[in-house]
Formats: structure tokens, sequence, C-alpha cells
């Protein structure tokens, strides 16, 4: 439980600093300087209808601040807000994908995911995946039940 | 000829789609988020029979688990769309009735949720301290009606008959230590109470085995990790559970019940001046014995039939036991109310009437309501994304805008007929920042207020 406690705190400080990334980017483009000195690297979202989503996220940020800076349209992602308690903010890895993934799912992470619709063994969720250099071209797949209502 | 009909079609194609959703849940709004995004022009209202919006979010939701409520922020957002409105303190099937609703909407959207508890239909259920875990909720929570309840707290042994996250949640605010309570947005009665609370040692009993038990892992792991507390299982209730069953099960299956047997493992000796929780398998209550109150219960032992381990049925074998107490908790499950006669309902079930959501021509349900009280918000929000894409479809198919329709205006020639204070979204707001800042004082994220009066009253200011 400290462990959830400790992460929550460290979620809700990170959005909050993600909103001021925003201000300070809107900010830095209008005086026409180069942006954050953090490197971008560039993520694809694979939704289940086919669409391929691209957004750039910087170096430190998770999966969900990158749906949320780019305004991803997948609704419903991401509802507790990064704090662990949800898991719509689902997605599939491809094996590769998964192993190359340097942090391993805690614990706490699969508990939730074993809640997720159509888990696989690949399986991870968007706000506990951080972006580091290495991820540069990273693709991952939304799962249907989230952004395409079943009918 | 050819301007005159498309004319027509302009016309038709003018009318704004006018909907309305009943109920200010989950379901409610994320079906309002989903309407407001598909559909350019529209009339979205929702209507709420309590001042206050977000249903089990902010009455059912456990206070120590404050993360699961960001949802609030999300609903927020949908609440401020510019084609959706909110308008609380309007009751369905006593303000306003299906039929008032179809008039004035070309959609009439059902959600408000499964209000109803089970019962255990034996005798001695009518002891003043057999108590509904809902009632139980409801009042930690500040649920207006519940906010009395008269709950005895005074004996040591409690026992809480089911075994799914409601359960766990009743049984772990009342054994939490009280300091990890003060931070949350628990009513302040409710915490001064439980602060004085001798309950010491829980029973989770279930009808059925540890594969057939309803909590979810996160809740079980939570209990586990509980601080000041002891978990103890029964050896005998994982006898059947060989190492060649456990190889059979899915990843969430198999991974919650390597926790539970893990933890049977690990198991050290009783430690008195520790609390005590105790899931029991097997046991169905037969009999509630006492003289003025529940003092004992006979529980039938069960065993199970069925071919598919996942889905056995409880039967009873002619074997008894007892189990002393000194007060029960039913925790059972909930069903939902018909509350207007003109809703189709299934008594038995406890739902509306629907097929994937739809009711009849320009009539759908989502949510509790429609589904049973099954799953979590992530279970409710896939279904509404799913009725409301299916509303989407229809309002073209079944062609539900032939004629224009007074939308709010009907609803508002009603109340205002009948004086009801009806409470708009900035009087949410008002409400929320007069909790906010009175929790702020006594170093909680919020204190609610509890009556419907109150409610008003700050709504009004
Ligand atoms: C005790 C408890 C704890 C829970 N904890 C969690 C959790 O931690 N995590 C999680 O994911 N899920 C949790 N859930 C499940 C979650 O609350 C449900 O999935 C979800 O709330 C269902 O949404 P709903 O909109 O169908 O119903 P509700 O949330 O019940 O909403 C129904 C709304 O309709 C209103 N209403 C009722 N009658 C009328 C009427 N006659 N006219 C107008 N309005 C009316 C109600 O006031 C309410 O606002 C919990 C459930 C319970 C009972
Ligand atoms: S956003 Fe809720 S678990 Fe990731």
């Amino acid at each position: 439980m400290a462990f959830n406690i400790l992460r929550t705190g460290h979620r809700i400080g990170k959005i909050l600093n993600v909103k001021s990334a925003i201000h300070s980017t809107q900010r830095v483009l209008t005086v026409g300087q180069p942006v954050l000195n953090k490197k971008e690297v560039e993520v694809t979202f694979v939704k289940a209808n086919g669409d391929r989503l691209k957004a750039k996220g910087k170096v430190g940020d998770s999966l969900l601040d990158v749906v949320i800076n780019s305004n991803l349209d997948l609704d419903g992602f991401g509802a507790c807000e990064g704090t662990l308690t949800c898991s719509t903010c689902h997605l599939i890895c491809s094996q590769e994908t998964y192993d190359s993934l340097p942090n391993k799912p805690s614990e706490e992470e699969l508990d939730m995911l074993d809640l997720a619709y159509e888990l696989t063994d690949t399986s991870r969720l968007g706000c506990q995946i951080i972006l580091t250099e290495d991820m540069d071209g990273l693709t991952v797949k939304v799962p249907a039940t989230i952004n395409d209502a079943r009918s | 000829m050819y301007n005159l009909w498309f004319n027509r079609v302009h016309i038709k194609g003018a009318i704004k789609p006018k909907i309305c959703i009943v109920g200010a849940g989950p379901a409610g709004f994320y079906a309002a988020q989903h309407l407001s995004k598909k559909l350019e022009k529209s009339e979205i209202d929702i209507l709420e029979k309590l001042p206050v919006p977000f249903g089990l979010v902010r009455f059912g939701v456990a206070p120590d688990h404050p993360e699961v409520k960001n949802v609030i922020n999300t609903f927020t957002k949908t609440a401020q769309h510019p084609n959706v409105k909110y308008y609380g303190n309007i009751s369905f099937g006593k303000d306003v009735f299906l039929q008032d609703l179809q008039r004035f909407y070309h959609v009439v959207l059902l959600t408000y949720g499964a209000e109803e508890y089970r019962k255990l239909n034996i005798p001695g259920e009518e002891f003043h301290n057999v108590i509904p875990a809902r009632k139980i909720v409801g009042w930690y929570n500040g649920v207006p009606t519940d906010k009395d309840l008269n709950l005895n707290l005074d004996g040591e042994r409690m026992i809480i008959f089911g075994q799914g996250n409601v359960a766990i949640d009743v049984a772990r605010i009342l054994l939490s230590p009280i300091d990890q309570l003060k931070k949350t947005d628990i009513t302040e009665y409710a915490l001064e109470k439980i602060s004085q609370s001798k309950v010491k040692k829980i029973y989770l009993v279930g009808r059925r085995g540890p594969l057939q038990a309803a909590y979810t892992i996160k809740e079980l792991r939570e209990m586990l990790k509980l601080k000041g507390c002891q978990t103890i299982w029964r050896n005998e209730d994982f006898s059947a559970l060989t190492s060649e069953i456990l190889g059979t099960l899915a990843r969430p299956k198999k991974r919650i019940t390597e926790l539970m047997i893990s933890s049977l493992q690990q198991e050290t000796k009783l430690q008195p001046e520790l609390n005590f929780f105790s899931p029991i398998f097997f046991r169905s209550p037969l009999e509630i014995l006492g003289e003025q109150k529940a003092e004992k219960v006979i529980l039938g032992v069960n065993r199970l039939v069925g071919n598919d381990i996942l889905t056995q049925k409880a039967q009873l074998t002619d074997k008894t036991e007892d189990l002393e107490c000194d007060s029960i908790v039913t925790s059972i499950g909930y069903k939902g109310v018909q509350v207007d006669p003109s809703v189709p309902f299934d008594n038995q079930q406890g739902i509306v009437k629907n097929t994937d959501g739809k009711i009849s021509t320009g009539l759908y349900t989502t949510g509790w309501l429609g589904t049973g009280p099954v799953g979590v918000i992530l279970t409710t929000m896939s279904n509404a994304f799913s009725v409301a894409e299916r509303i989407v479809k229809d309002i073209n198919v079944d062609n539900l805008l032939e004629s224009n329709k007074k939308g709010y205006g009907g609803v508002q020639e009603i109340v205002n007929k009948n004086n009801i204070p009806v409470v708009n979204w900035q009087d949410w707001e008002k409400i929320d920042k007069h909790e906010v800042d009175k929790g702020k004082i006594i170093g909680k994220p919020r204190e609610k207020l509890v009556t419907i009066k109150d409610m008003l009253e700050v709504a009004n200011s």
C-alpha cells in the first residue's frame, strides 16, 4: 500500500508537470526558441480499427502522458489519471516490444491488468510505461473495448 | 423540384436530437461523453434524483480509495460541454415519469443504477444488528438516507455474508487504523464512531470456494497488507486446489488463487493484539439465532456441483456449523428498482428488460440498471460507450427525429408547477467548493453535506 500511495503522489505531481510543460512549450514556441532540451521520441498507437495515431513524447513521460498531451482520440483512456486503479490505459505490445521494455510490470500493475478486457501475455498499462531514448519508434496496440464501443 | 426535396431533407436534418439521460452516475456521464462527441448538434440533459452528481463514485467508492474518484474530472469536463446540461434534484418516477420524458425527448436513456440490496431471506434477519453493507457504505459516505443509520460497533466479532469488493471495503474500513481514515473524505460522524469501534474480528463468509470468490486481487492484496491486521484462512477450504487445477486457470484467476494460497502458507500463529480477518468458504447461512439480537448463525456446509470448476454451484449437505457473532452484515448483491410502472422490468434479475441496451424504439438503458450490478467502473464505461454508439446509429435507422420536441422546456414546466428546486451545474460547483473548503479546515479533501436541505441551501446561496 505504501508503495501505491507513493506512486500516486508521484503520478499526480507528474500530471501537474505536464500541464506546466504545455504552457512553457506554448510560450517557447511563440518566442521561436528550441523546445525543451529533453529528447523527444515517437510513439505509434494502433487502434482496433487499424487507424495509426502517431505522437511525440519526451523521455520520462509515460505513455498516458503522451496520449493526453497529444490529445489523442482514445475515449476513456486513463480514467484514473495514472494512479493504477482503473486499467483503461491497457495497451498490447508485440512480444519483441514487451521484452525490450526496461521496466517489467509490478505486482500492482499485473493486478489491474487482470481486470482488463482482452488481456494478453504482452499487455501493459500505458501509465506505467515510461519513455526512454531507446523507445523511439515504439508501436503499441490499443484494445478495441476502450475506444471503439462493442456492439 | 430538386430544391424543394433538398429543403425538406434539410429541414428534417435541422431537428436537433434531444436526449434525456436519467441518473448522473458513471453510466450517465460516460454515455453523455460519447453522445456529445458523436452528435455535433444535440441537447443532452442529465436528470438526477439527488442534488449532487456522480452516483456511486461519490456514494459507493471507499473513502480511502481517492484515486478511483479521479474519473470525476472527466465527468466534470463532460458536464461543461456546451451541449450537455445537468439537472439535479429531479426524481424519475416521482417528479417526472417515462411518459413525460418520451414526449419531451427523442431519446430517453435510463441509467439510474441498482439501489436495492438483496436479502438473505432467512429467519433472524430482522434483528437490529443485522445490517446491509449498502447502508454501512452509505453511512460512511454520507448518503442522505443512510446518515442516521444506527450502527452498533460495540461487539468484537462481525460476520459479513458475501465475498465481493463491497464486503471487503466494509471490512477494510472497519479494521483500518483510524489515522488512515482521518485524511479521507469519510463523513465526520462515521470517523467518530469508527474511532470508538470495538470490532476486531471479521469473518467473510461465502457460499462457494476460493475459485468463485468475487473480490478482485487488488482489494485482496490490500487486505493482506493492512496494518495491524492478520488474515487467517482455513486450510481445508483449499484442499481441493491441486497444482493440476491451478495449471488450468487463466492468468487472472491463477494469480489471485496463488495469492490466497501463498498467504495461507505464510500464516504465522494468531496474535491476539492484532485485528483479525478471516474468509470462510463453502458455507450458507441458514438461521440467525439470539435473544434480543443476533448472537449466532447456523451455517450449512456446502459442496460444489457442476463440471466447470469456475462456475460450479453450491449445494447444501446435511452438515451444519455454528458461528458466534456480535453483529452481521449482508453483502450479497444489489438489484435495480422499477421506479416507474411503465418501465419494462425483470423483477427476478432486478434489471430493466433490454437487448444490448435497447428497451424499445427511442428508449435505452445502460450501467448497473441494464447490466445488473456487476463489474467495476471500466465495465460500466465500456457498456455506456457501446449503448451510446447504438443510439447514434439508431437515430437515423429508427427515424427518431421525425418532429421537433420540447426538451428540457417540458420538464421545466413540470418542476416549476410543483415547486421543485432544481440544482444545475453551477449550483453543484458551489456545493463542491463548500465541501472542499469545509474539509480543508479539518485536514480532509472534503467534508460532505449529508442532508438534501443543506445541499439546496448552499446551491441557492
Ligand atoms: C460500495 C461500492 C463500491 C465500489 N467501488 C468501486 C471501485 O473502487 N472501483 C470501481 O471501479 N468500481 C467500484 N464500484 C462499482 C461502480 O460504482 C459501478 O460500476 C458504477 O457506479 C455503476 O454506474 P451506474 O451509473 O450504472 O450506477 P450509479 O453509480 O448507481 O448511478 C446511478 C445514478 O442514478 C441516480 N438515481 C437513482 N434513482 C434515480 C431516480 N429515480 N431518478 C433520477 N436519478 C436516479 C443515483 O442517485 C445515481 O446518481 C463500487 C460499487 C459499490 C456499490
Ligand atoms: S490510467 Fe488508470 S491504471 Fe493507468
